[in-house]
């Protein structure tokens, strides 16, 4: 029988308040191999981890049990504590009794019955745990960062600076992503540009940075400290390695294609790069536009090409990669106009949203920085900012906040105040969120000194009439019907997550919560990491966010990556599932639901088998293999039936 | 030296189990040469009271298949293992109450309500209930009490040996015969005439990823030859079955129902096969899931076809259960 030591918490008066502890410290001492049990003010606090330790030596423990908070909080700190008085950790157990026991009973007596059985069904347990030691993994210290927004850039950057090599892979032939597209940022407006451009050539010409733009991961497959990535590199027809980004098939292109980059507000060649201080400057030639590739003639980028860089027999590269981690910061979309019926779907030419209003503004945009409306390239004396569109609108579009529009629809209308002098902006509004550095400050000088007018109420409907867009809305504030005749509208569409976001985390089995962002381990203590070890995330496509947050964020990522790479090999947790060979008929259910491709099956002994750096103990094997060969170290059936029988009462 | 002395009793069963131990074919002519059968009411007429008269521990191997329904079976089970040195639970009705034991899904007055009064083909006006006690002019008839619950052999008296299967399979009932005669046991209560791993393991179809988007019975399609018959979505309990009967009815293209009871290690057969089917149906929208858990008329009944009474289930519970 072994020797276990039961220790309950008080944790101050969060359970001692609602759990009689002296109570289940006396009843934990008669249970099954409880040779002692006590309780203590604060168990996690210095004295009372030397109260576990002392115990452990002076009573010979080879079982400890701790009656205090979630395991999630402090079973590594209990473990370590066992650890160094020669315990092995595997051997201590949390009974959880606040969260799942004083924090949500208010009848002390029933909540001190309830907590004993709690005890109770842990000590089951620890009577059958085994002594475990944690499983050496290798590590392959060397990062793929996917997504070459200012998120990927910076994690890129980060992890390069310590020494470790990167590959940043991004589907656009340049990187940059969204904040290229921007012209001045909040609260400080400065130039996008000016503070991006920087760091896409530093990412650019970083020795320990591998750019692979015009890329996609296809596949990846592996473990922490050891994927194996497929990367498909799509074909750009011309051959870069020669290219030396001169610009002139791009001027002799005949093909005009609507520019993704400006929002449909100007056109470029079939050859093309996005922006002219793309990073590399390399162009690629749209397959679907080019002349050549519909009808077989043209070529002319071809002619003018004196390098003879143009490859129009290239083909698409799968490219293969061992990396140790991976950061996924895929990035955001915004909701289509065309998704918002009544704001007129797109159809009405002077309603646009706020990211083709940033081409607008930018010095580098289609207009050169001067704010001209789509329809007529008539300079707009009235523009209507619309917030929240399709946010904060769970009945029809997105229920959350997107968080970043009050910010910047408050930059868009002072900057168009700057540009146009004798304008006037209105912006509808729900509630202004100005919460950030320097952010409450901005929207006030904003609202007092530079004359926008800020109507609270939403817009019911937007359409055209003659040449004016004609906006419906409510002032709730005067509690009277607005309508403006507007010459622009511009509309902060909802930040969404991508599509091909759900299709990344596919195939990194990773998560993403109910609005497609990606999960983290923990909203508050894990932030940058998926659940899957090795994975983390970065930037908005995690949730709306700005970009300071997302730099953060990123740096964050990256900090957790170069943490990973600076230990000499990895330690998984031997708390997973292991097979008994005598007993598995190789029916292969478990390889089906493993969601990590942990299991794996021996075609030669016709058994299946467990990857042990790939499982993460997830239990989904245990419970699918229904001949009860696999089973799950220090959490067995016969200890989950006895568990079960204690929790009951023990009848 | 005289010849070991065998019984064979049969308690709630069908039968099979008697023509199961005929099975062995000719080897029962060697049997017969190396025993001495006391004791086998389908086979010859030795009465009750002649057993009762032996000396305890006479029988050195009693074979007994059946479960315990009626107080006969129990008297019977306890006479039975007082007379013998080795008592084995033969067959899936004494090792887990089988077919007979779905009755644990209905109470006692249920199931005479139904049978004496219901059945639209009853003739019984009068509504005339079977009773244990029956006065007529020669005298007073007793007949043995249904038991509410079903109850497995083990449930009763204690069990040396468990031989699954229903019925088990000749060559299996034969090798336990011969492990007998040699005294070549194993520990006590062990399971004997069966393998360690699931039926899987000897069935020839093959297998590759289960992912269940619905269920059919196995009538509704012609399944894919060669390819396992769970993947194509019919009920196959050989995920969670015993191995012993060598794959018998995957084989020909049926699927395994389980008659061979759990694998070594699992204690409860139906539990373990609803929450491996559980993990492999392939859809994670709760409504479509459900849907195709309707495919499934009465789960109870088809995971724990063999082993309701001898599962933590045992059976089903009612306010009124108490009869």
């Amino acid at each position: 029988m072994k020797r276990i030591g039961v220790f309950v918490c008080h944790c101050g008066i969060n359970i001692a308040d609602t759990v009689d502890v002296k109570r289940v410290a006396e009843e934990a001492s008669r249970m099954p191999g409880v040779v002692f049990a006590r309780d203590y003010i604060y168990m996690c606090s210095d004295p009372g981890q030397a109260l576990v330790r002392e115990t452990i030596s002076q009573e010979k423990l080879d079982g400890v049990i701790i009656a205090a908070c979630s395991p999630s909080l402090h079973e590594s700190t209990f473990r370590a504590a066992a650890q160094e008085v020669g315990l092995n950790p595997w051997q201590v157990e949390i009974a959880n009794i606040r969260e799942q026991c004083s924090w949500v009973h208010t009848d002390r007596k029933k909540a001190t019955d309830k907590a004993i059985r709690i005890v109770s069904t842990m000590v089951e347990k620890t009577l059958l745990n085994e002594s475990l030691s944690p499983i050496p993994v290798r590590i392959t210290k060397r990062a793929l960062v996917i997504g070459g927004g200012i998120a990927g850039i910076q994690a890129a950057l980060d992890i390069a600076d310590s020494g470790h090599e990167v590959i940043l892979v991004e589907k656009d032939s340049s990187i940059g992503g969204h904040m290229a597209q921007l012209s001045e940022t909040f609260p400080t407006l400065d130039c996008s540009q000016c503070i991006l451009t920087p760091k896409m050539v530093a990412a650019g010409k970083h020795r320990n940075i591998r750019l692979m733009t015009y890329s996609e991961v296809e596949e990846v497959s592996g473990y922490v400290g050891n994927f194996n990535v497929r990367i498909r590199r799509k074909a750009p027809f011309v051959d870069w390695s020669v290219c030396t980004g001169c610009g002139l098939c791009m001027e002799k292109c005949p093909a005009k294609v609507p520019s993704e980059f400006d929002r449909g507000l100007s056109t470029h060649g079939a050859i093309y790069v996005p922006f002219p201080q793309a990073v590399p400057n390399k162009p690629v030639i749209d397959r679907d536009s080019c002349i050549y590739f519909r009808t077989g003639k043209c070529r002319l980028c071809e002619k003018v090409c004196e390098i003879g860089a143009i490859r129009f027999e290239q083909e698409d590269e799968i490219i293969e990669e061992e990396v140790g981690a991976i950061v996924a910061a895929p990035g955001y979309d915004t909701l289509p106009v065309t998704e918002l019926k009544e704001y007129g779907s797109g159809e009405v030419p002077d309603v646009i949203d706020g990211l083709a209003f940033e081409r607008l503004l930018s010095a580098s945009g289609p207009t050169g920085g001067e704010v001209r409306r789509p329809s007529d390239g008539k300079v707009p004396k009235e523009v209507v900012f619309v917030q929240c569109a399709g946010s904060r609108d769970p009945e029809r579009y997105k229920p959350y906040c997107s968080k970043i529009c009050c910010m910047y629809t408050t930059k868009h209308a002072l900057l168009y105040k700057h540009r146009v002098h004798d304008g006037q902006p209105y912006i509808f509004y729900i509630d202004i969120r100005t919460g950030g550095k320097g952010y409450e400050e901005f929207y006030h000088r904003a609202e007092q000194e530079e004359g926008i007018i800020y109507l609270r109420g939403k817009v019911a409907k937007i359409f055209q009439d003659g040449d004016k867009t004609v906006v419906w809305g409510t002032d709730t504030l005067s509690g009277r019907n607005v309508e403006i005749e507007a010459d622009l509208v511009v509309l902060a569409t909802a930040v969404v997550s991508r599509d091909s976001t759900g299709e990344l985390v596919k195939k990194l089995r990773i998560q993403t919560g109910p609005n497609g962002f990606l999960s983290e381990a923990h909203p508050k203590l894990r932030p940058v990491e998926s659940i899957n070890s090795g994975f983390f995330i970065a930037g908005a496509a995690q949730g709306p966010k700005d970009i300071p947050e997302t730099v953060a964020q990123a740096s964050g990522a990256a900090c957790k990556v170069i943490s990973l790479f600076s230990r000499d090999h990895l330690e998984q947790d031997p708390a997973i599932a292991w097979v008994d060979e005598e007993l598995c008929g190789g029916c292969r259910i478990c390889v089906s639901v493993c969601p990590y491709d942990a299991r794996e099956f021996d075609e030669e002994r016709g058994i299946a088998t467990v990857n042990e750096a790939l499982c993460e103990g997830c239990g989904s094997c245990v419970a699918a293999c229904a001949c009860g060969a696999t089973q799950q170290r220090n959490l067995s059936d016969s200890q989950i039936r006895r568990m079960v029988t204690a929790s009951l009462g023990g009848e | 030296m005289s010849k070991p002395k065998v019984a064979f009793y049969w308690a709630a069963s069908c039968g099979g189990c008697e023509i199961a131990v005929l099975d062995i074919g000719e080897r029962i002519l060697p049997l017969s040469e190396a025993v001495e059968i006391v004791f086998w009411p389908c086979a010859i007429d030795v009465k009750y009271d002649e057993v009762r008269a032996m000396r305890d521990g006479e029988i050195d191997l009693c074979l007994f298949n059946g479960a315990i329904r009626n107080s006969e079976n129990e008297e019977m089970a306890k006479l039975l293992r007082r007379k013998s040195k080795i008592l084995v639970a033969y067959g899936s009705c004494a090792h887990e109450g089988c077919i007979p034991g779905l009755a644990n899904l209905k109470t006692r007055r249920e199931i005479l309500h139904r049978n004496y009064i219901e059945i639209p083909s009853l003739d019984n006006p009068d509504g005339t209930m079977p009773r244990t006690r029956t006065v007529v002019p020669e005298g007073e008839l007793e007949l043995p009490e249904l038991y509410d619950t079903v109850l497995t052999l083990d449930q009763v008296v204690e069990v040396d040996y468990y031989v699954p299967g229903c019925p088990p399979v000749a060559d299996q009932t034969w090798a336990v015969l011969e492990a007998v005669l040699e005294g070549n046991l194993p520990e006590k209560g062990s399971v004997v005439g069966a393998g360690t791993k699931i039926v899987c393991d000897d069935c020839p179809l093959e297998k590759k990823e289960t992912r269940i988007s619905g269920f059919v019975r196995p009538h509704e399609i012609v399944p894919e030859p060669g390819r396992c018959l769970l993947e194509q979505g019919i009920y196959c309990a050989g995920i969670g079955t015993r191995t012993g009967c060598g794959a018998l009815c995957p084989s020909v293209g049926m699927p395994c129902r389980g008659c061979y009871g759990p694998p070594p290690g699992v204690l409860d057969q139906g539990a373990k096969i609803v929450s491996a089917l559980g993990s492999v149906i392939d859809s994670q929208d709760p409504e479509e899931v459900e849907r195709i858990m309707a495919q499934i008329p009465c789960p109870v009944g088809l995971f724990y076809r063999f082993s309701l009474p001898h599962s933590i289930l045992r059976r089903k519970t009612t306010d009124d259960y108490k009869d």
